[in-house]
């Protein structure tokens, strides 16, 4: 730790000069990909480039991200049993907002999602909107019912990466490139997996909000 | 190059500042409560400084996971672990009984100092 | 417009360079995991600034690789969190 202590101010003016130089060089009109993407937007299903960027162009890096917030869920649980974070008795206050804001995030989600297509927004936003409220609910006392523990969670939890996967498959089975979908099909296919993402994800954060093994792991 | 007269410039470096402030003070001050406080003001000045730089996409994510959901993960690793919290404190009482105390003592709004939002 | 871009990159940098100083200096945990995500959001500033285009446009990659970025970097915090929980509770048993 000493060695680290002289050193660390070492360090911090080797990254912080080197990122500085990278800020103050960087190309003063560079275009980079956006042209590019702008292009072919015709071609990816959707309207919004953000969105063409994460499901088509580059859907591969989403597929894998999808992977990367699956595996951190299935650390977690394997780490074992822990107590819900949450007071015994919320106060009236948190009970009466949440009871009025689930129902409004659970829509603002709904209509990010369906948004997402044509201007900002998209699964991640909505799968994030969605995982706010469901970790706004477990720190007001609800507790989902235990019949959607077993498997209902443990599928919802994997939904995005199963969504993906498949349309992965599909593609390849149709003779193109992993998740290089067929113009007219495109809009669907997105469609379909970004709404399996953002349950995915929605379920993901509220349960890593929860933490804990499984069995006892409630969710929304 | 953008005119000092402009006031968007100003709007930027105010926020530049605030963000800038914000950081320092809750890397430094020695409550953590009122650090995670500060972060979930971070987050929420992150997603402004994000659709000055018109990536409204980035900041619809920011202001629901940097600013709710991590802020959220914090308080409960927080309330659960005041042992782990800090690692030179030698807490060594059971953590059956530790955390809802240690929520409740930490549980309503931080002292009102005038820190909080430098902008 | 590219003093917006300039503003918000060494915005960044500054970040960063804070970010990972809280990160490797002494103290608890948590304020330990949170220095980081301050780093990140330094990061992803920089990233987000290099794609801001002005009256043209900006360009939607990054954009996206952020977007991917916030939400992998919240898991990693909640995996942090649990994983210090755990060394703790086991540390306690010994």
């Amino acid at each position: 730790m000493t060695v680290l202590r002289w050193l660390l101010y070492p360090l911090l003016l080797v990254l912080g000069g080197g990122l500085g130089y990278v800020v103050l060089t960087l190309p003063q009109e560079a275009t980079g990909l956006r042209d590019l993407a702008a292009g072919h937007l015709d071609a990816s299903g959707v309207a919004n480039p953000v969105t063409a960027v994460l499901l088509n162009f580059r859907g591969y890096d989403t597929l894998l991200e999808m992977a990367v917030l699956f595996v951190a869920l299935l650390g977690l649980w394997s780490l074992g049993d822990s107590r819900p974070p949450r007071d015994p008795a919320p106060g009236p206050v948190l009970d009466t907002l949440t009871r009025l804001l689930a129902p409004v995030l659970l829509l603002v989600a709904a209509y990010l999602l369906w948004v997402g297509a044509h201007a900002p927004g998209g699964a991640f936003q909505a799968g994030s909107i969605l995982g706010a409220a469901g970790v706004l609910m477990l720190l007001a006392g609800f507790s989902p019912p235990q019949a959607l523990l077993g498997w209902p969670l443990r599928l919802t939890v994997a939904a995005g990466l199963l969504a993906f996967l498949a349309g992965g498959l599909l593609t390849l089975v149709a003779g193109a490139r992993l998740l290089e979908y067929p113009a007219a099909l495109a809009g669907g296919l997105i469609f379909f997996i970004e709404a399996a993402a953002t349950a995915a994800i929605g379920v993901t954060l509220a349960a890593l909000f929860l933490g804990g093994a499984r069995p006892t792991g409630k969710d929304r | 190059m953008a005119p000092l007269t402009d006031p968007a410039w100003y709007f930027d470096a105010l926020t530049a500042l605030g963000l800038v402030a914000l950081a320092w003070r809750l890397l430094a001050c020695p409550d953590l409560f009122r650090a995670i406080v500060l972060f979930i003001a971070f987050g929420l000045l992150m997603a402004l400084a994000w659709v000055r730089l018109e990536a409204p996409d980035v900041a619809l994510a920011e202001a629901a996971i940097g600013a709710g959901v991590t802020g959220a993960l914090l308080m409960a690793a927080l309330a659960r672990l005041p042992a782990a919290a800090g690692e030179d404190e030698a807490d060594d009482a059971p953590e059956d009984e530790v955390p809802d105390h240690d929520r409740r003592a930490r549980g309503p709004l931080p002292p009102p100092g005038g820190d909080g939002g430098p902008t | 417009m590219i003093a917006t871009q300039l503003l918000y990159g060494l915005l960044g940098v500054a970040l960063f360079a804070l970010g990972v100083r809280g990160t490797l200096a002494d103290g608890p945990f948590l304020r330990r995991v949170v220095a980081w995500n301050v780093a990140g959001a330094g990061l992803f500033l920089i990233f987000v600034a290099g794609a801001y285009g002005g009256a043209a446009g900006a360009d939607p990659v990054p954009h996206a690789l952020v977007l991917t970025g916030i939400v992998v970097a919240v898991s990693a915090t909640a995996l942090a969190l649990a994983l210090a929980r755990r060394l703790k509770e086991a540390a306690r048993d010994e």
